[in-house]
């Protein structure tokens, strides 16, 4: 019954034939390696003169983005409500600390085993992810809002076990977090790798951007194969997707797990990065800058994850790098936090109403329209990629 | 005893807060099937604007309340007609999304105008008083709270059961094409679930801050426990809300009281998560609640 999906999927060599003609496959190559040089070039420049307040920007954007990304996975492509991720970023974080913490020195120390960073951060995604599979089961027995109220559960357990669970968290004084390190090169200091010094702002950049695109890179090509067929099924019509073979438990499952695994990453590079988190981080606010972010940026979307992650995490760094702002609000000021929190809300409900596609939404759409016109001018070629356009929904 | 009393009856009151937002909930999500998660940020704007106007404006108690309620039923109202009535058709994560972009607006514009000092609870008599009867303190916060919301109940019942307009409400929630076909309005429907929501949410935020003696804006965070509240009566059920709303009060406020004594094995602060873990419990074992239909959305 999976006979006419695996068809599609997997007989890349009928495609071209059918989807375009060769001149504007061409075109829209030229211009995708275009961008791909685009951002390489941009990547580069800015690593070579960025300072460090900029490092430091970009830094928590990037890993912003991977939380977004893994919020996408889940409520975007698979269309699963959730206020739960700054809860399975807390898990990630406090399993990084777990693993990767120094040995406690007295019995009131929170513990830690002092691994090296390359077993560490897997283990954050892995943990997370188990704490994802622990839960799925009764959170996705759920529908609709119910299961965005019991992942709003989530963030207040949440919230006590931080705070009692001290042996792993530190409790209300919170616990200092890992820092990555190859060998003995701690990324908190400067290192020269092959001969080539990288400030502590540097090495995390390049540590964040990989995790960043490989991510990226893992989620795109998931959600054009059969998996991520199903989820997008599943997100536009459970009943239609049963019948078409999806098994719902399993592919609910499956986006539970991977997001808690991405959450998890970005927790641990989170909380490794700013070194400190207080336990009171972990909560409703930031699940809902995500649930902005991917609005915002583009639901179902790579590039909306971490364009949104820009504007709704960056823009308030940028703003406050400029000192354009008060630092608080009140007495007619508002501070860069809550103008970006205005900001934010207003875009959400401006977004849904009518783009729901989110900028990465109005992109294709115009996207489309050039397309269109260009089909008009060539006379012909069915426009096939249109149907990659997300449904007024997710 | 005197102990467990005292705490049942501070339970029994919060618990009425509660069952006043959950009230909300439960009108809105019975017109129109939506969640309004900015229910605890109407509140919030409600005891902020009773607050203003009684110590900037220096109105009396009474009139601050009604002005009060006239904000935020104008901030539901216009929320409904111009977004919400928009969203119709649109999947829940949508409409669920747009009432927290609305949450957000309306909590950061209170943070934007107030600062982030607290203000000064709003009472229409010293916010302390009260009597003892056998050792128990009765706050008059606390007599004023369950009056009050018994007094609303009793006049949403008999809106709902013997007026028109509340007919209509009601025949809305059953069945809407047949309503529409017996020429009711559902606009006026959905506006007056909207009105009454906010006004209800109002209420409960003026006396949730008289509770706290103070407002800051961490006030609409309460409005979440609502939740437990109406799943726990099951959410399409007004009366549901309200015993929802005080089993959850006196959970909360009975671990509240209780949790001291096993702090060496549970840790502080377990009566924040109590509603939740009750919450889910229910879900578990009865997801359509005590008072609730059996059209639950499960796979």
């Amino acid at each position: 019954m999976s006979a006419s999906p695996k068809a599609s999927a997997t007989s890349p060599a009928a495609r071209p034939s059918t989807v375009a003609p060769p001149s504007r496959l061409l075109r829209s190559r030229a211009s995708r390696w275009i961008a791909a040089i685009l951002i390489v070039a941009v990547a580069l420049i800015f690593f070579s003169v960025g300072n460090d307040d900029w490092f430091t920007i970009v830094n928590y954007t990037l890993i912003a983005a991977i939380a977004s990304l893994s919020l996408n996975v889940l409520s975007g492509y698979t269309g699963q409500i959730s206020l739960g991720i700054a809860f399975f970023m807390a898990i990630g974080a406090y399993a990084a600390a777990f693993f990767g913490g120094a040995a406690p020195s007295s019995p009131l120390d929170p513990l830690g085993l002092a691994l090296p960073f390359i077993i560490w951060l897997p283990a954050a995604g892995i943990v997370t992810a188990l704490a994802g599979a622990l839960i799925g089961p009764t959170a996705l027995r759920l529908k609709g809002f119910y299961l965005g109220i019991v992942t709003l559960a989530l963030i207040f357990i949440g919230q006590y076990l931080f705070l009692n669970v001290r042996g792993i968290t530190g409790g209300p004084q919170g616990r200092t977090f890992p820092v990555p390190a190859l060998g003995g090169a701690t990324f908190d200091q400067q290192n020269s790798y092959f001969g080539l010094a990288l400030t502590s702002g540097q090495q995390f950049f390049l540590l964040n951007l990989i995790v960043l695109a490989l991510a990226s890179f893992f989620v795109y090509n998931l959600m054009r194969s059969r998996a991520g067929r199903a989820f997008q099924a599943v997100r536009d019509n459970e009943t239609g997707a049963t019948i078409m073979g999806v098994n719902l438990f399993e592919v609910k499952m499956g986006a539970f797990i991977l997001s808690s695994f991405l959450a998890g990453i970005a927790g641990a590079l989170y909380a490794s990065y700013s070194r400190y988190v207080a336990p009171d981080y972990w909560g409703l606010t930031l699940s809902i800058q995500f649930v902005a972010a991917i609005i915002i940026g583009g639901v179902a979307s790579v590039w909306g994850s971490i364009l949104g992650a820009a504007f709704v995490f960056g823009l308030p760094l940028v703003i406050d790098h400029f000192n354009w702002l008060p630092v608080a609000s009140g007495a007619g000021g508002i501070s860069s936090a809550d103008l970006n929190a205005l900001l934010y809300g207003l875009l959400i409900v401006v977004f849904l109403l009518f783009e729901p596609g989110g900028v990465i939404g109005l992109v294709r759409r115009g996207q489309a329209l050039t397309r269109k016109f260009n089909t008009h001018k060539d006379e012909g070629g069915e426009t096939a990629e249109i149907t990659d356009l997300p449904a007024d929904q997710a | 005893m005197a102990y467990f009393i005292q705490i049942a009856f501070a339970g029994v009151a919060l618990g009425c807060i509660y069952a006043l937002i959950g009230m909300g909930f439960s009108i809105i999500y019975k017109a129109s099937e939506v969640i309004n998660f900015a229910q605890g940020e109407i509140l919030l704007v409600g005891a902020y604007i009773v607050s203003s106007l009684v110590f900037d404006w220096h109105l009396n108690f009474m009139l601050a309340v009604v002005g009060g309620v006239i904000v935020t039923v104008l901030i539901g109202l216009l929320f409904e007609r111009l977004v919400l009535r928009r969203m119709i058709g649109r999947p829940v994560f949508s409409i669920l999304m747009i009432t927290i972009g609305l949450d957000t607006i309306l909590r950061t514009a209170v943070t934007v105008k107030a600062g982030s000092n607290p203000l000064s609870a709003p009472a229409p008599y010293t916010i302390t008083d009260g009597f003892n009867i056998a050792g128990i303190h009765f706050g008059a916060n606390d007599l004023l709270t369950i009056l009050v919301t018994a007094i609303l109940c009793a006049l949403l019942y008999y809106f709902f059961q013997y007026t028109r307009y509340g007919l209509a409400m009601r025949a809305t929630a059953l069945d809407q094409e047949a309503a529409l076909v017996v020429g009711i309005n559902i606009r006026t429907v959905y506006a007056l679930a909207w009105g009454i929501a906010a006004a209800v949410a109002t209420v409960g935020g003026v006396f949730l801050a008289m509770g706290a003696f103070s407002i800051d804006i961490t006030l609409g965070g309460a409005a979440l426990l609502a939740f437990p509240a109406i799943i726990l009566g099951g959410v399409d059920s007004i009366a549901g809300a309200v015993v929802g709303g005080i089993i959850i009060g006196l959970v909360q406020d009975l671990t509240a009281g209780y949790e001291s004594h096993v702090a060496n094995v549970l840790g502080a602060g377990i009566h924040q998560i109590t509603p939740y873990l009750v919450m889910i419990l229910v879900l578990l074992i009865r997801p359509y609640g005590l008072f609730g239909t059996r059209k639950v959305e499960r796979i």
